[in-house]
C-alpha cells in the first residue's frame, strides 16, 4: 500500500512538472497589454498642448470613437505611422487625440508642420506621467476607445495598414 | 544665535529622516516592479524611458500618501500582474502560491512513510 502511495505521488509530481513546463514554454513571454481591452479608462486628465485647459473624460465622451495616439518628434516609428493617421483623420466617426510624449514643444510643432497635423485635439505629457494612466510603456502607442471610454483595441508600435483597415471598419459600423 | 542653530539642526534632521523614509519605501516598491521593455531588469535597476516614468509616478504616489498596496494595485490595473515580480494571491495563481506548501507536506508524508517502512523491517 505504502509503496503504491509513493509511486503514485512520484508519478503525479512528474506529471505536474511536465504540465508546468508545457504550459510555461507554450506561453508567449512577450509582454503586451491585450488584457486591457474591454477595460474602461477611468481617469483622463491631459494638459492641452497650446490652450491653458485640461482635456478630461467628459471631452472624449462627446466623440463616438476616439483614437488616442502617443507620439513624439524624436520617435522614428511615429514618422512611419503619420501618413496613416492623416488618412484616419478623414473618418467622420473618429476623433484623433494626439498626446505629445516627453517632447520639446518647438520640435513637436515643427514635426506637425513638416508632416501635417492629423489631430483633432492635441495634449502634452511632458514628463510621461499621465501616459501611465493609459498603460503606455513606449511610443508610438495608440488606443481606440468608444463613447463609454472602453478600450476597443490597443496598438503597440506604429499603426499598420491592417490596423488602419481594422479601425476604419469599427468606426464605420 | 543659539536658537537659530538649534532650529536649523531640527529642520535638517527632519528632512534627513523624511528622505530616508522615502528612499526605503520607494526602493522596495521599485525593486518589485518589472521593467516591461527591458530583459530581466527591475524598474529600480533600469534607466529606460519607461522605468524613469514609473519612478516619477511611484514617487508622486508616495508623496500623495498612497500605500504600497495602493501603488501596486494602480500599476496592476494599468499593466496587468506581469508588472510585479511578486504577484498578489488570486484564483489564477493559486497553485503557484500553494504548491511549495503542498510539496513540503507531500515530502514530509513520503519521508514519514519511508521511515515507518524501514522501522517495520
Amino acid at each position: 500500500m505504502q509503496k503504491k502511495i509513493i509511486k503514485l505521488s512520484i508519478i503525479l509530481l512528474i506529471i505536474f512538472i511536465i504540465g508546468v513546463f508545457f504550459i510555461g514554454l507554450n506561453k508567449n513571454s512577450i509582454y503586451d497589454t491585450k488584457n486591457l481591452v474591454g477595460q474602461k479608462i477611468t481617469k483622463i486628465e491631459l494638459e492641452h498642448f497650446s490652450d491653458n485647459r485640461i482635456i478630461t473624460a467628459g471631452d472624449l465622451r462627446k466623440n463616438n470613437f476616439t483614437l488616442i495616439n502617443f507620439w513624439a518628434s524624436w520617435c522614428g516609428p511615429c514618422r512611419a505611422e503619420h501618413p496613416i493617421l492623416l488618412k484616419l483623420n478623414e473618418e467622420k466617426n473618429l476623433e484623433l487625440l494626439g498626446v505629445n510624449f516627453k517632447d520639446k514643444k518647438n520640435n513637436a510643432l515643427e514635426f506637425l508642420k513638416d508632416l501635417g497635423d492629423p489631430y483633432d485635439d492635441l495634449a502634452r505629457d511632458e514628463l510621461g506621467k499621465h501616459s501611465i494612466n493609459f498603460g503606455i510603456y513606449g511610443i508610438p502607442e495608440s488606443i481606440l476607445i468608444n463613447k463609454d471610454l472602453v478600450i476597443i483595441k490597443k496598438f503597440i508600435g506604429p499603426i499598420s495598414k491592417n490596423d488602419y483597415n481594422y479601425i476604419k471598419n469599427i468606426v464605420r459600423q | 544665535m543659539k536658537t537659530k542653530v538649534i532650529i536649523f539642526f531640527i529642520i535638517l534632521n527632519f528632512n534627513v529622516v523624511n528622505a530616508i523614509t522615502f528612499s526605503v519605501d520607494s526602493n522596495k516598491i521599485l525593486k518589485n516592479l518589472r521593467c516591461l521593455i527591458c530583459q530581466g531588469q527591475s524598474v529600480a535597476d533600469s534607466n529606460s524611458e519607461f522605468a524613469q516614468t514609473i519612478k516619477i509616478v511611484v514617487k508622486d504616489q508616495i508623496n500623495d500618501g498612497k500605500s504600497e498596496k495602493e501603488i501596486y494595485d494602480f500599476l496592476i490595473e494599468k499593466y496587468g500582474e506581469w508588472i510585479v515580480y511578486k504577484p498578489p494571491l488570486n484564483k489564477v495563481n493559486f497553485v503557484l502560491w500553494i504548491f511549495p506548501y503542498l510539496a513540503l507536506i507531500s515530502g514530509g508524508v513520503i519521508i514519514f512513510l519511508f521511515l515507518k517502512k524501514r522501522d517495520n523491517h
